[in-house]
């Protein structure tokens, strides 16, 4: 007995509202403010060409830790805001390869499979951990990723670490807080069949590193497991009545999303082409966090076209505001509105845990 | 009270209403669950949700005088007084503090001079007092000093009295199942309160499911039946046997044991030995029960009684023990997987909360516990490692059991919150066919629906028994509707079986035994 819908008998102002309302009226607001300063950039001066460069290029480093989000979304445990746990895993994935004196692309594989078991380790003690507290798992996962930040701020310096790239100059031990990757996995994937048309240049190695996991992401929600996984997000009890045990889909999820921090902080480095160490960290989980949000996730519902269309749009905002505005009204104002847009987007996805957009 | 009526959004749950009451006089009034009674008690005490809803017809009239209450509070000023179910007393403070809470005697100082009397201090030797002379009153002895979360609940429940009690303007107290909670002793105590009440002019509406109570302490006895009064009696001239038989008995006894088979012979497909199930509010103490192969087992009785934990405690959503065997074979407790392994399913009564995923679509709803039991509809790659979901074979059966069970939706795609609570309940039906079980339960498939969708659920129950040779153990509050599927009706009354009847038997068996236990 269907009863399909009339859309015929929709006035054009339905219509208009209708289509806010599936696309979120915030990601819509971005979306133009995003285009309005596309359009001026040529006119500020920018290379037109250059800026969509640079909004590629910052979307295929961040696109992952983006990604890692999902899962978590999807087992009901939210928005993992204990992001830099996952990245503490990459990172000493990172240094332990470079200690190990590993070189070029080697080093860069090495350090997923250095990072892949620590991940999966800590992923494993987070997720028991947000378990016990079912219900505060979002305010629990902040201080988790705080306080392990801060814990290895004294553990880069304690470690022994002994390779030269690494360590302080004087002193001969003690992780440095920026280390440089040339000679290691500088741009390793970004310069795998990359594109150059004029000032337009495509990262492409990235980006395909990008789709593969993100294609594995989206067969993972396909098959039986990501099926229940998506349920006990959506209703425990009714996963359990169906005999899914719940705590072990949850701990699947945390353990999923932090080994794809980890491996997003190693793709974010080679990109970026230097290892961040100390409180850098401390600061990946807010973009990332806010990125799904503008991308149409909730704090319960996310799709791997959320990730794609937010990553796009905040890093496209992170990208254009200090070249289009700066030239423009001569102010740095792209910290100001990049911090408006990011945290008023968590908050404005907080207070309102409706549905997500598609 | 004169020509009550009472209807929420279109759904008449109260029917003219008629009660007369003199001062001093006990009414008992009983019914069963649903027959609304605490509808007209929320209608006398000027409950916010009456108004909420639309308001109610008819009149109250008060010492001749027609009234009407918009809140609670006017109700407390015109002289009534009410005791509920739930406790509404403040656990960390004493009983005399609770007496006396909103009312309390003050006295003046200096600061309250200054800035009104928000800062009056309290006369606690008053206060003191004052419950004192309400706890006399009751005539049933608590400790005034004794804080609220230290307190038995029978203490509570008399503390809440007292409240009442302290009330001087108090003329009328209405008792909703204040006993449900007591011991006998304290029973009796607080039956004996409520004669020293009446002797002291104040009228009492006495609501319980102890039917023998009502006998020893009211004058008069009314009896409700799916919203109309159907007795109004005095109590010396009636008997627990009757009162029981008009709570139950309707005449609709037509429709009752239709095709009601006899599965005596049949071979015993399950068999529970001293079950017990801590779910709150529906505790089972000790059920053993044999389910016949191929039968419909009704299982019924009052509220708060059991019924509901035993599907709940076998299905492992609570924590249970004793042994259930299903063919032989015995079924751990408290592991949903493990008997959903053996076939068993289960529809709960908890529609939103267990039965649905609500974000999801319908094909999700239907076929995930099947997938996630029995692997249907997957496909397998790689050997086995991989187990993709298959949407079609998801969308097939889907819209198979959405022709079937006739199920008003706009597609297999439309979220399962978007329905309204019939089809919900098919959906859940549906998703329980799916699994195929051997043997089913369903627990409240009708509650919150309306009457088509009842006669719906019901015939398609009634078809995936018969046709299909499942054995369903159907769990209902409403005895007629059991009686009108069901081969036989087990009565669950105090965490037991209090009997298992041929659903042939006259209703006032059933109402009798319903009572025979309560606790």
């Amino acid at each position: 007995m269907y009863e399909p819908l009339d859309k015929s008998s929709l006035t054009l102002r339905e219509r208009i509202s209708g289509f806010v309302n599936s696309f979120g009226l915030p990601r819509l607001i971005i979306a133009a403010f995003l285009l309005v300063l596309y359009i001026a950039a040529p006119f500020v001066g920018a290379g037109f060409w250059i800026q969509i460069s640079n909004t590629i290029n910052r979307f295929s480093w961040n696109a992952i830790m983006v990604l890692a989000m999902v899962p978590m979304i999807h087992s009901g445990c939210g928005l993992n805001f204990g992001l830099p746990l996952g990245i503490i895993s990459g990172l000493l994935g990172a240094t332990l390869s470079i200690e190990f004196g590993f070189t070029g692309p080697m080093s860069f594989l090495m350090a997923i499979l250095i990072a892949t078991p620590i991940a999966i380790l800590l992923g494993v003690v987070y997720g028991w951990l947000l378990n016990k507290i079912k219900g505060g798992e979002m305010m629990i996962a902040t201080y988790v990723g705080f306080s392990s930040v801060s814990f290895m701020c004294m553990m880069w310096l304690l470690l022994p670490y002994h390779s030269p790239t690494m360590v302080w100059g004087f002193a001969g031990k003690g992780l440095r807080t920026t280390i440089s990757l040339e000679g290691f996995y500088d741009k390793v994937l970004a310069n795998f069949l990359q594109i150059n048309i004029g000032t337009l240049s495509i990262p492409t190695g990235t980006l395909l590193f990008f789709a593969l996991l993100a294609f594995a992401m989206w067969a993972f929600l396909h098959t039986k497991t990501g099926t229940a996984m998506t349920a006990v997000g959506s209703n425990p009890t009714f996963a359990k009545a169906a005999g899914v045990n719940v705590d072990k889909m949850r701990l699947l999820s945390v353990v999923l999303s932090t080994w794809l921090a980890a491996i997003g902080i190693l793709v974010y480095e080679q990109g970026f082409g230097f290892i961040q160490l100390y409180m850098a960290p401390f600061y990946m989980a807010l973009p990332a966090v806010s990125a799904i949000l503008i991308g149409g996730a909730s704090v319960n519902k996310a799709s791997i076209a959320n990730v794609i269309i937010g990553t796009f749009l905040f890093q496209g905002i992170v990208t254009m505001t200090p070249t289009v505005m700066n030239n423009m009204i001569h102010m740095d104002m792209s910290e100001v509105i990049r911090v408006v847009a990011s945290q008023g987007m968590i908050l404005y996805a907080l207070t309102r845990k409706t549905e997500a957009t598609k | 009270m004169r020509n009550i009526k009472k209807d929420f959004f279109g759904n008449q749950v109260l029917t003219d209403i008629n009660l007369t009451l003199q001062e001093g006089e006990v009414l008992g009034l009983c019914g069963e669950n649903g027959a609304g009674k605490s509808t007209l008690m929320k209608i006398l005490f000027g409950m916010n949700v009456i108004r909420e809803t639309g308001g109610y017809e008819g009149d109250i009239l008060l010492n001749g005088q027609k009234v009407s209450f918009n809140s609670p509070f006017d109700a407390l000023a015109a002289g009534i007084g009410m005791v509920h179910q739930e406790f509404s007393l403040i656990p960390g403070f004493s009983a005399s503090e609770n007496i006396v809470l909103n009312r309390e005697p003050k006295k003046r100082n200096v600061v309250s001079e200054i800035f009104g009397e928000r800062l009056d201090t309290l006369d606690y030797n008053e206060i003191t007092g004052r419950a004192e002379k309400a706890i006399d009153k009751m005539g049933f002895t608590v400790d005034k000093d004794m804080v609220i979360s230290e307190m038995p609940v029978g203490h509570k429940q008399f503390t809440e009295i007292a409240r009442e009690l302290s009330k001087d303007q108090l003329k009328l107290l209405i008792l909703d199942e204040p006993t449900a909670v007591l011991t006998e002793k304290e029973a009796e105590a607080l039956l004996a309160s409520i004669r020293s009440m009446s002797e002291n002019g104040i009228a009492v509406i006495f609501i319980t499911h102890r039917l023998h109570e009502i006998l020893s302490v009211c004058d008069k006895v009314v009896v409700m039946r799916d919203g109309f009064v159907v007795k109004d009696i005095a109590a010396r001239e009636t008997s627990v046997n009757e009162i029981s038989k008009w709570m139950v008995g309707r005449n609709v006894d037509t429709a009752a044991g239709a095709d009601v088979r006899d599965h005596t012979e049949a071979k015993t497909i399950m068999s529970i030995r001293r079950l017990w199930v801590d779910m709150p509010g529906e505790t089972v103490r000790d059920v053993s029960l044999d389910v016949k192969e191929g039968e419909i087992l009704g299982i019924g009785g009052l509220a708060g009684q059991g019924k509901l934990g035993i599907p709940n405690g076998i299905m492992g959503l609570y924590e249970a023990g004793g042994t259930v065997e299903l063919d032989g074979k015995t079924i751990p407790l408290n592991n949903p997987r493990k008997c959903l392994d053996a076939s068993l399913a289960f529809v709960s009564e908890d529609r939103r909360g267990v039965g649905l995923l609500l974000d999801e679509t319908l094909e999700w709803n239907v076929a995930f516990p099947a997938m996630q039991v029995q692997n249907k509809f997957l496909k397998s790659y790689l050997g086995g490692l991989i187990k993709w979901r298959d949407e079609k074979a998801i969308r097939e059966v889907t819209e198979r059991y959405i022709d079937e069970l006739a199920i008003k939706c706009t597609g297999s795609k439309q979220k399962a919150k978007e329905l309204s609570g019939g089809n919900q309940q098919k959906i859940c039906l549906a998703k329980a066919f799916a699994l195929e079980p051997k043997f089913l339960f369903v627990s409240e498939p009708t509650r919150g629906i309306d009457v088509g969708a009842k006669a719906l659920v019901l015939e398609a129950l009634r078809r995936f028994n018969r046709e299909s040779g499942v054995t369903v153990v159907m769990i209902s509050s409403e005895l007629e509707e059991l009686r009108q599927i069901c081969d036989r009706i087990a009565i669950v009354s105090g965490g037991k079986i209090a009997g298992i009847l041929p659903a042939t038997d006259p209703s006032e068996d059933f109402g009798m035994l319903m009572v025979s236990m309560v606790k």
